[in-house]
């Protein structure tokens, strides 16, 4: 639905778009998700058109919209300040979009009826903005965004000035209104968790460029690029040199004096290519005993132990000087836990646990 | 809190003693029943009558009142416009020279706006009355009131304009139904600052009146120069009443909406 092609955007000597080219699909929950500056804000606007490409094209809906102004594109936006005009009601507000569009009276009192039901704002229609609470807010900007019906809505950060108990109600409140309405959402977030909770399909930018387009799964199990693998969640990385073994089988050496790992990978690596190992500390498993079985095992000492109440992260410091992290549920109560500080434990994971990167 | 010493008291009454006891003055003076104006012959309000009964003053008000409404509103749509471009239009060549001259007038001296204005009058032969009183109040008051306005401006959260884009509008429309009611105050509070300049202003006035128009400022300093009447008295007097109302008036109206406010929100925390 959404196609960009080769689009660069320039301000001054910065370049915040790097000829980047995208598809977003019709009725899809699409996160743009990034450090603060990679130029996903940007990205946005140009969409919105408040920004015009210095080079490329945009097209929605087979169209260029490169020549269409804000108020002519069949796109609405939710600000990150929500941008709730403070002189009008929340009905006001919600109508306003409605009233440009010349739609006849009772059809937007339906309308905004609607819309009031689906944030459950009812109660609120005759307030001012400034008459309510910061998550009503948010859901009267979303109302009002929503309220044009637009084929593609833009959402810039929408649950940054929320709490995080109300942002975890609202995600799956945003969720529920895209698939009621066949919407397709762009949302913009720094916050990777945000991102894997509401999007079905997540791009990671980086200066400008996008890194990795995937399924939330696919992004966090198999991510293409050390960036990608560092940027979302917590992440244990190994370098070291690899020797395949036939079979997408390598062994990697890491330490000298360490035996080499064994690793499973999907990508290509010639013999004695430099390489990164990335493992997620929920796929390392801590013991006081040598794991029989186990593909790949080192000795460490544990060094700090983060409580999380329902996981803990054991920092484990091995011989090397290396401090590998390995997470475990606390399914037994903390006064039976098995290791404490200074403990001399084993650490061991699959051949398939991690994956091995490139760069 | 401050306790109210003996020093404090007498500060505070030499202060307020300093300020107003020439306008005490003349307000009881205006109630005088004798002609002199320094010796007091019992209370009468016959100077309010006579006062009624003189068309030169009388015309000179209405003249005034005129200047100031229109110059007002004049230099406010000037003036917001003038701060609509320069807070938001962006980089353009000459802008930071643009908002300095916007500021200039403001530190010129009067006598030199005023002849300026008088040379060029004569130059393009207009004709001095209440048609070169307003263009010349316009000319000055216009920086006040885009001072006053690109203040408020420069702290208008841009997202808003784009949300009204973003629904539908047109960049005009959106000025009209978005910016221009958010920023109302300021630019009414401008349109009074500029009001009240061209009320009082003596000098500018004198240079671009002619005989067919006169303000009341400048009538008040002619005829003081023959000589202070009680009349000019019971005038002032009720000048410095109209604007003691209005000034309360103003604040009274202000205290009511922030009061409101405070109660609406506390209403919706609660809610």
């Amino acid at each position: 639905m959404i196609h960009f092609q080769n689009v660069t955007k320039r301000f001054g000597e910065f370049t915040a778009i790097d000829n980047l080219t995208i598809d977003i699909y019709e009725r899809e929950f699409y996160a743009l998700l990034g450090p603060s500056g990679c130029g996903k804000t940007t990205l946005m606007r140009m969409l919105a058109g408040f920004e015009t490409p210095t080079e490329g094209k945009i097209f929605l809906a087979g169209q260029d919209i490169a020549p269409v102004p804000p108020n002519k594109r069949a796109v609405n936006m939710m600000f990150q300040s929500y941008a709730l005009f403070p002189h009008l009601s929340i009905w006001e507000n919600i109508a306003f979009g409605l009233k440009r569009e010349g739609m006849p009276k009772h059809d937007i009192n339906d309308r905004v009826e609607e819309m009031l039901r689906l944030t459950r704002l009812e109660k609120f229609a005759r307030r001012k903005p400034h008459q309510i609470s910061g998550g009503q807010r948010q859901r009267v900007a979303l109302a009002r965004s929503l309220a044009k019906a637009p084929k593609l809505l833009l959402l810039d950060e929408p649950l940054g000035a929320l709490d995080k108990k109300l942002r975890q109600d609202t995600q799956f409140e945003l969720m529920d209104i895209q698939e009621k309405t066949g919407t397709t959402f762009v949302i913009v977030t720094h916050d990777q968790e945000e991102a894997m909770t509401v999007a079905s399909r997540v791009a990671v930018m980086d200066h400008g460029k996008i890194v990795q387009v995937a399924t939330p799964d696919r992004i966090y199990e198999t991510p293409n690029s050390v960036y990608v693998a560092d940027f979302i969640g917590d992440v244990n990385l190994i370098e070291g040199t690899v020797r395949p073994n036939g079979g997408g089988s390598y062994a990697m050496s890491w330490r000298e004096g360490q035996p080499p790992l064994n690793v499973q990978s999907g990508n290509e690596f010639s013999d004695g290519q430099k390489a990164h190992l990335a493992i997620r500390p929920e796929k390392v498993s801590i013991s006081a005993e040598k794991p029989a079985a186990a593909d790949n095992a080192v000795q460490g000492r544990i060094l700090d132990i983060a409580y999380l109440g329902n996981i803990s992260t054991y920092h484990v410091e091995l011989p090397t000087g290396a401090v590998i992290k390995a997470q475990s549920a606390n399914t037994r109560r903390i006064a039976r836990r098995d290791f404490t500080w200074e403990d001399s434990v084993w650490l061991s994971w699959t051949a398939t646990a991690g994956v091995l990167l490139a760069e | 809190m401050n306790r109210m010493t003996w020093f404090n008291a007498v500060s505070l009454t030499l202060g307020f003693a300093f300020l107003y006891i020439p306008m005490v003055i003349l307000v009881i003076f205006s109630f005088n029943e004798s002609k002199l104006v320094t010796v007091w012959a019992g209370f009468s309000t016959k100077w309010y009558g006579e006062l009624l009964q003189n068309d030169a003053f009388l015309n000179a008000a209405w003249v005034t009142l005129k200047v100031a409404v229109f110059s007002s509103t004049m230099a406010t749509v000037l003036g917001t416009i003038a701060a609509y471009v320069l807070v938001r239009g962006g980089r353009f060549m000459g802008r930071t020279l643009f908002s300095g001259m916007i500021y200039a007038p403001l530190v010129m001296p009067e006598v030199i706006t005023g002849l300026s204005l008088l040379l060029l009058f004569i130059g393009i032969g207009l004709d001095r009355g209440v048609l070169t009183i307003v263009l010349a109040h316009t000319t000055f008051s216009m920086c006040y009131v885009s001072v006053v306005v690109s203040s408020r401006l420069v702290s208008f959260d841009r997202s808003l304009e784009e949300a009204a884009l973003d629904l539908g509008c047109s960049p005009a429309e959106a000025f009209r139904l978005v910016t221009l009611p958010i920023i109302a105050p300021a630019v009414i509070s401008g349109w009074l600052l500029a009001f009240t300049l061209s009320l009082d202003d003596l000098v500018i006035a004198s240079f671009t009146s002619g005989p067919s128009a006169t303000t009341l400022p400048i009538k008040i300093f002619s005829a003081v120069r023959l000589g202070v009447s009680p009349e000019i008295n019971a005038l002032s007097t009720i000048m410095i009443s109209i604007v003691t109302v209005g000034v309360i008036t103003a604040s009274l109206v202000t205290k009511h909406q922030v009061a409101r406010q405070k109660r609406e929100e506390q209403a919706a925390v609660r809610a």
